[in-house]
């Protein structure tokens, strides 16, 4: 194992090793040279386009992307305009960035997806360079045109072209510049000459960089470090400034002694690195120059690449990959030589132990004496983290394993989580997978985002294994998996739609979160009509259908799925699309195939398009609804004449509906309005808007007897009702010898209970008491206790010996009526003996 | 604040809860001061979430009306419309907003729809072109309000008027929603049986957003075993008749609003020694009705022929309580006493109101007027002379008692004969006509879409059928000692409760006869729980079923479900739910139709 220091060199007072990744390109002849290459960051794909300047149709520049790893996935002919810059972004798809400003969008297998343009005037004036960036917003890409003016667009996919300030006095391209994300704001930084400027939306700054004075000369080559954190700038004098990228201070500078500017330079550094570093790269040489002032160097035979990344940089060149890095502490801690941290003696304690030594129990002591046993299995596990090759994972894993065993009481679960987030880790690192990430990116990166790649490499069998293993919820990680293997079936041109929609069916099942509408949505998308609506008869949710299939102007369908769930809104809101989209007919007829929908339609008319209403209604023959809503309108008339003439459309529609009570009735209505009216305007009674029974109140209170009369007898009025009328009208009027009269008039059809209740209600006892003989038997007791003559009553019931009658009456005696309490219990006592 | 909400078997203070933390979280989203302008509609049920005192923590300033015009001025940096979603409501917000005063400082817009989003709305809205005027546009879901310890409520007014005159279903939508929400939170419901269009409806419903939703399953134990959807049109008699319970009858009288009832002053005046009474308040006393006063939960379910006992009963037990005070001897004793004194005074205070409360009830139910009426009903529902006019109800019509009373009386009389006569329903509906006004043609109408009133079509009459079979009418109802449930309207079963009773035991396979005489379909469907969610039931451990009643339910109807929860062996819990409580008279309102004429 000592020979795991062997690639560490020293630097300041870390170290830096140099380890090397899977690689099986073999680039052919040319290697990378007269190449645009792009390698994304996370170890993500690599793209070439080999001699971007051929222009003859003849001869065209070939495009080629690979995975990490070498192996290639697609290579095509470029047959577009001549191409400036390319770039990846962060969900794995290449910008070409073409001279006229148009940017085209591929992705990973090449095929073309989108295009957009960094503006008008960039046809005419040209790109000179331009930059594919990162932010928290997205990605975006920079420009700078020949008439020396950047444009910038922070997100692709949220297109908002800025076109910055101009810089005085450029000409031309600038000789370096770059873009960075600082406090949310993005930036450019350029040199020209000797002058450096910093420009935002609104300004162009010229800027001096602390330390940086005039006699290190012009600033030719500059780079911004992974996190935005750090800047460092490369002088025409051979001098590297190192910095905070806002420019306020200095962290060295360090004499390379090169005068010539190197071909790329890119910042080496970890999170929590002790010594950061800047690796530059000439044609013969590799440079790390660390903060210190020290350097390492790394002759080059081949022209190669390099890639920051968050925790180190990736060279690629024509046949190889190697990750240059600082060896995190904790790997120095255990693996220096002579190191006596509590994780290096467990790790040799494992060792003895697997020698069956008895050494092992000496270091094991030892360890245990400083109570660092913990500490120590922690070391190992996280070493284990930052190792690459398997067999050093796992003689750190089994060491911190062994070490566990003499621990009560701690937690294995940091131990079981590395143990899986390592096995997945190291079977993406494989070559036919092609992700070289360290553990540390991965962790930046999150399994999220991994599945992501996977499934953009549409390695959908592994990416499901993986959420499976890591136990991720459903929903979060096979369902994603699936919709996105969906999305990619519906694409496939060779099959028919039957086959795609069953072999959808079959894979995604009822997949939580898996949204049929969004597949359909691609179907569409790709044109496949059919396809799409196949696809969303598998949607449970009927509401998520509804948006796309309007948007597929099937109408009708959608309308049916809106009223299938339930959502009376949904339902409501296709309405309201169809009543726009269709003519006046159509809609109607297709209503009429939908009652939930003409139901729901006709209680929007009623509250919103009166006139509306009546057509429906017309239109479906409806005619009670129709009478109805004439009825209804009758009362927003405002004059007579046009309120009978409204209801007498609303006794035509009644007949037609063979409603013939209600045509009746509607018909008396216009005769009382025609009624009121004539005696409002010849005696002006305002009778107007009262009910039949309240206009003869009004009559008969005005002594109009005839006309009452005629009331009755044209409303064919029952008998009971007007005796009662005309009785309690006398009552109330006091017309005490009238009232007598007509109660021998003939005999009474409402009895003579209601004269004496009438008589009681105007509070005139000796009138009522005439009446209470007349009264039939079975209310005679009532009537007695009407006009408070507890005595008569008590002799009614007890005549009837009706027990509860007498109850009746003895719930009313009070305490002074003892007698009568004595007889009535008496009388009910003989009673119950019968 | 809510303690009467977790007593139950069932903890609906969660819901409660729940409903709360949205709220305070949608008020958080609009950061600074805030006015709210209010739906008036939504005041009333959102008491039963939220008093006034959680607004003012979330900083709202300012409370207003939703009226059209101008809003009032208030210096706030929101204002938020909390509204339903209704396109009316929409032209009223849209005027509000584009009303307002440019000059002054810009204020933030918000808009929280109750109880969910309306693309609808928001169309409108952008037509009037204020809808880039908010800044956030959000749903405030709340469905199922709890409403006391055993009873949810969706106070949704209008859902028996939409679902049986007007074929709109958006009340089913929401309550099957609100089922969902239940479930996510009391786990899923594994049983559910229904009765009528609109239970299968919301069942369907619930189980396709089931489907929708497979996967984020909750892992909660399921506590509700079993959920039974009713259709208020399955039993069109029992809100018609009168209660007859005490706090049934405190709504027929008084009208119960979102748990509180206003009542006559008089009766209440503080009357202290030496005062005369001649400042009697005139402001209606208003009285909150819940299970968290001890008393009322003791009594709002009894016969109201039994309250009287069990208020004096209550009497002797509280003044015996303060007659301990001499009793006690000791430091330690009058401690103790002193602790109780809070509790003993308040049981006093509840005494003294439902005593009065139960003197202005007497007042009424000892009438003349009240007897006669409950006679007839009591005829009715007996099936007596139900084929022919009726002489009480012609009285009332000559003498023009409220129109309410009649409808009552008269669909009553046509429910209990399946139907009328096409002669006598034509002879009342002209009595109607001709007393109460021509306008009443629409009411009639809708009466009989609702199946309220109807002509009779087959000769046979299968409501004496059905009130045999399901033993509706009970001779004997005892009202102090109740051992049936007919006592809360003295004698009749409510048919909706004899169906959650039979289906309880023995089972609907009894009864199959009498369910297809009821209007829509019977049926039960099984909803699978996810594996180790079965429940292991303790010997004896009741079981719970939530009863929902689509169209509104009666405080009678609860009352007698309460009663068969408590009785000893039924073994069975019952958790209540409703779109809104109802009784015969706001019922018929909301079914009623009065165009205004316009005429000069």
């Amino acid at each position: 194992m000592s020979f795991i220091t062997a690639n560490w060199n020293p630097l300041g007072d870390a170290f830096y090793r140099k380890t090397e990744l899977h690689m099986c390109w073999n680039l052919r002849d040319s290697g990378l040279r007269d190449s645009l290459v792009a390698a994304a960051h996370y170890g993500g794909p690599i793209a070439l386009l080999r001699e971007p300047q051929r222009r003859s149709p003849s001869s065209r520049p070939q495009l080629e992307i690979y995975l990490a790893s070498g192996i290639s996935i697609t290579s095509f002919p470029w047959k577009s305009g001549p191409v400036v810059h390319i770039g990846w972004t962060v969900t794995d798809e290449l910008l070409c960035v073409q001279e006229d400003g148009s940017v085209l969008i591929y992705n990973l297998f090449g095929s073309f997806k989108r295009h957009f343009s960094m503006g008008q005037e960039v046809v005419q004036s040209q790109v000179l360079e331009a930059k594919v960036f990162h932010s928290p917003y997205g990605t975006g890409v920079a420009i700078v045109t020949g008439s020396s003016r950047f444009t910038l667009a922070t997100n692709i996919d949220d297109l908002k072209l800025r076109r910055l300030p101009e810089v005085p006095g450029l000409h031309g391209k600038p000789s370096s510049w770059l873009v960075l994300t600082q406090d949310r704001q993005t930036k450019v930084i350029l040199s020209n000459g000797p002058e450096m400027f910093v420009l935002d939306n609104t300004s162009c700054t010229p800027v001096c960089p602390p330390g940086l004075s005039p006699q290190y000369g012009s600033v030719v080559h500059m780079c911004v470090s992974f996190s935005y954190k750090y800047l460092s700038l490369f002088t025409d004098t051979g001098h590297l400034w190192t910095g905070s990228s806002n420019l306020q201070d200095k962290l060295s500078i360090v004499d390379t002694k090169k005068k010539t500017t190197p071909n790329q330079m890119v910042w080496c550094c970890r999170p929590q690195s002790q010594q950061l570093s800047v690796v530059l790269m000439w044609d013969r040489l590799l440079l790390v120059a660390g903060i210190c002032g020290d350097t390492i160097q790394f002759p080059v035979d081949d022209p190669c690449v390099l890639v920051g990344e968050l925790d180190g940089v990736r060279i690629i060149n024509s046949t190889n990959q190697d990750l240059l890095q600082e060896v995190p502490l904790v790997c120095q801690d255990i693996f220096k030589i002579a190191s006596m941290a509590p994780g290096a003696l467990l790790l040799e304690a494992h060792r003895e132990y697997e020698k069956s030594s008895q050494k092992a129990d000496e270091y094991l002591r030892e360890i245990k004496e400083q109570s660092m046993l913990g500490e120590a299995v922690r070391q190992c596990v996280e070493a284990a983290a930052h190792e690459y090759d398997a067999n050093t994972q796992k003689s750190l894993l089994r060491a911190a394993s062994f070490g566990k065993c003499f621990l009560v009481d701690f937690s294995p679960d940091q131990f079981v989580t590395m143990c899986r987030e390592l096995r997945v880790l190291n079977t993406v690192r494989d070559g036919a997978v092609g992700l070289p990430l360290t553990h540390t990116q991965f962790k930046q990166l999150t399994l999220q985002v991994l599945i992501d790649r996977l499934v953009y490499r549409q390695f959908y069998p592994l990416a499901i294994e993986i959420c499976r293993y890591l136990k991720i919820p459903d929903y979060q990680g096979v369902s994603r998996v699936l919709k996105h293997w969906a999305s990619c079936k519906v694409q496939q041109k060779d099959l028919s739609d039957e086959a795609i929609a069953r072999a959808v069916c079959v894979k995604v099942g009822d997949a939580p979160g898996v949204s049929y509408s969004d597949i359909a949505a691609k179907a569409y998308e790709c044109g496949r009509t059919e396809l799409a609506i196949k696809l969303l008869d598998f949607e449970a949710r009927s509401g998520e259908q509804v948006p796309l299939l309007l948007k597929m102007k099937r109408s009708q369908l959608a309308l049916s799925k809106a009223v299938e769930s339930g959502d009376t809104d949904l339902v409501y809101t296709v309405v309201t699309y169809l009543k726009n989209e269709l003519n006046r007919g159509d809609f109607f007829m297709m209503l009429r195939n939908q009652p939930v929908a003409q139901s729901l339609y006709r209680q929007f008319c009623k509250l919103q398009e009166q006139e509306t209403l009546k057509d429906l209604y017309n239109q479906d023959d409806d005619h009670q609804e129709l009478a109805n809503y004439y009825i209804t309108a009758s009362y927003r008339e405002k004059r007579l004449e046009t309120r009978l003439s409204v209801l007498q459309k609303a006794v035509d529609e009644f007949n037609k509906a063979k409603n013939e009570f209600a045509a009746k009735a509607t018909e008396e209505e216009m005769r009382l309005l025609r009624f009121q009216r004539k005696l409002d305007d010849e005696k002006g009674a305002g009778l107007l808007g009262l009910s039949l029974q309240e206009t003869m109140e009004v009559l008969l209170s005005l002594g109009l007897h005839k006309h009452t009369e005629q009331l009755y007898r044209d409303f064919r009025l029952p008998d009971k009702r007007y005796w009662w009328l005309k009785l309690k009208s006398m009552a109330e009027k006091h017309e005490w010898e009238e009232l007598e009269k007509f109660s021998k008039s003939k005999k009474s059809p409402i009895g003579y209970l209601a004269f004496v209740d009438v008589c009681m209600k105007s509070n005139n006892k000796s009138e009522a008491r005439k009446y209470v003989s007349k009264v039939t038997p079975e209310q005679k007791v009532r009537a007695h206790m009407v006009i408070g003559d507890l005595e008569g009553a008590a002799d009614a019931a007890i005549e009837r010996r009706n027990d509860s009658e007498m109850g009746a009456v003895l719930s009313r005696c009070s305490t002074a009526d003892c007698l009568l309490i004595d007889r009535l219990n008496r009388a009910r006592v003989s009673a119950s003996k019968k | 604040m809510a303690a009467h909400l977790s007593y139950g078997k069932v903890n609906l203070n969660i819901l409660r809860e729940a409903a709360r933390k949205d709220l305070r979280e949608f008020l958080d989203k609009c950061a600074g001061s805030k006015a709210i302008v209010w739906d008036e509609y939504l005041t009333g049920p959102f008491g039963l979430i939220a008093q006034y005192s959680l607004l003012k923590e979330h900083e709202v300033e300012k409370m207003f009306t939703l009226k059209s015009g101008r809003l009032p001025a208030a210096d706030v940096k929101n204002i938020i419309f909390f509204v339903r979603p209704r396109l009316e409501l929409m032209d009223i917000i849209a005027e509000n907003v584009s009303s307002e005063d440019k000059t002054r400082s810009p204020q933030d817009f918000h808009i929280l729809f109750v109880p969910r989003r309306s693309m609808l709305c928001e169309q409108r809205l952008k037509e009037q072109n204020v809808l880039g005027s908010f800044i956030n546009i959000d749903e405030y879901i709340l469905d199922l309000i709890p409403y006391d310890g055993d009873l949810l409520s969706m106070e949704y007014e209008s859902a028996f008027r939409e679902c049986y005159l007007e074929n709109d279903q958006t009340s089913l939508y929401h309550t099957a929603k609100g089922l969902m929400t239940l479930q996510a939170l009391y786990g899923t419901i594994p049983q559910i049986y229904g009765k009528g269009e609109c239970a299968r409806h919301v069942a369907n419903m619930m189980l396709r957003m089931k489907r929708e939703f497979a996967g984020s399953q909750n892992q909660i134990l399921p506590v509700f075993d079993t959920l039974l959807l009713l259709d208020r049109n399955v039993d069109l008699l029992t809100p018609l008749a009168t209660q007859l319970t005490y706090e049934g009858l405190i709504d027929e009288i008084y009208g119960i609003n979102n748990g509180y009832v206003k009542l006559p002053p008089e009766k209440f005046a503080q009357k202290k020694q030496g005062e005369t009474s001649k400042d009697l308040p005139t402001e209606p006393k208003k009285l909150q009705l819940n299970s968290a006063e001890e008393l009322y939960a003791e009594i709002r379910d009894k016969n109201f022929n039994a309250v009287g006992a069990a208020l004096s009963k209550k009497a002797k037990i509280i003044s015996a309580a303060f007659e301990e005070r001499h009793n006690a001897k000791t430091v330690g004793e009058i401690k103790q006493f002193v602790s109780q004194l809070p509790h003993m005074q308040a049981a006093r205070s509840s005494l003294a109101n439902h005593t009065s409360v139960a003197e202005l009830i007497k007042d009424i139910t000892t009438s003349e007027a009240f007897f006669d009426n409950l006679t007839v009903e009591q005829e009715f529902m007996t099936g007596v002379d139900t084929d022919k006019v009726n002489t009480y109800i012609e009285d009332c019509i000559a003498q023009k008692d409220p129109l309410i009373k009649i409808v009552r009386l008269v669909c009553m009389q046509s429910v209990c004969n399946n139907g009328l006569k096409q002669k006598v329903l034509d002879y009342y509906k002209r009595e109607i006509l001709q007393t109460y006004g021509y306008e009443h043609i629409l009411t009639l109408n809708n009466l009989e879409k609702g199946g309220l009133l109807k002509p009779q079509t087959s000769s046979r009459n299968n409501y004496p059928t059905i009130r045999k079979t399901l033993k509706l009418w009970m001779e004997d109802a005892n009202e102090q000692n109740p051992n049936d449930i007919s006592y809360v309207y003295s004698g009749y079963a409510p048919l909706s409760i004899r169906l959650t009773q039979v289906l309880a035991r023995p089972g609907w396979r009894s009864i199959e006869e009498v369910l297809k005489m009821l209007p829509g379909p019977h049926f039960e469907e099984r909803q699978q729980l996810p594996a180790g969610l079965h429940k292991k039931r303790q010997q004896g451990e009741n079981r719970t079923t939530l009863v929902f009643f689509l169209g509104g339910v009666t405080y009678a109807e609860i009352a007698a479900l309460r009663f068969l929860s408590q009785m000893e062996d039924s073994g069975m819990e019952y958790i209540i739910a409703t779109t809104k409580l109802i009784n015969g008279t706001t019922w018929i309102k909301t079914i009623m139709d009065r165009p205004e004429s316009q005429m000069s």
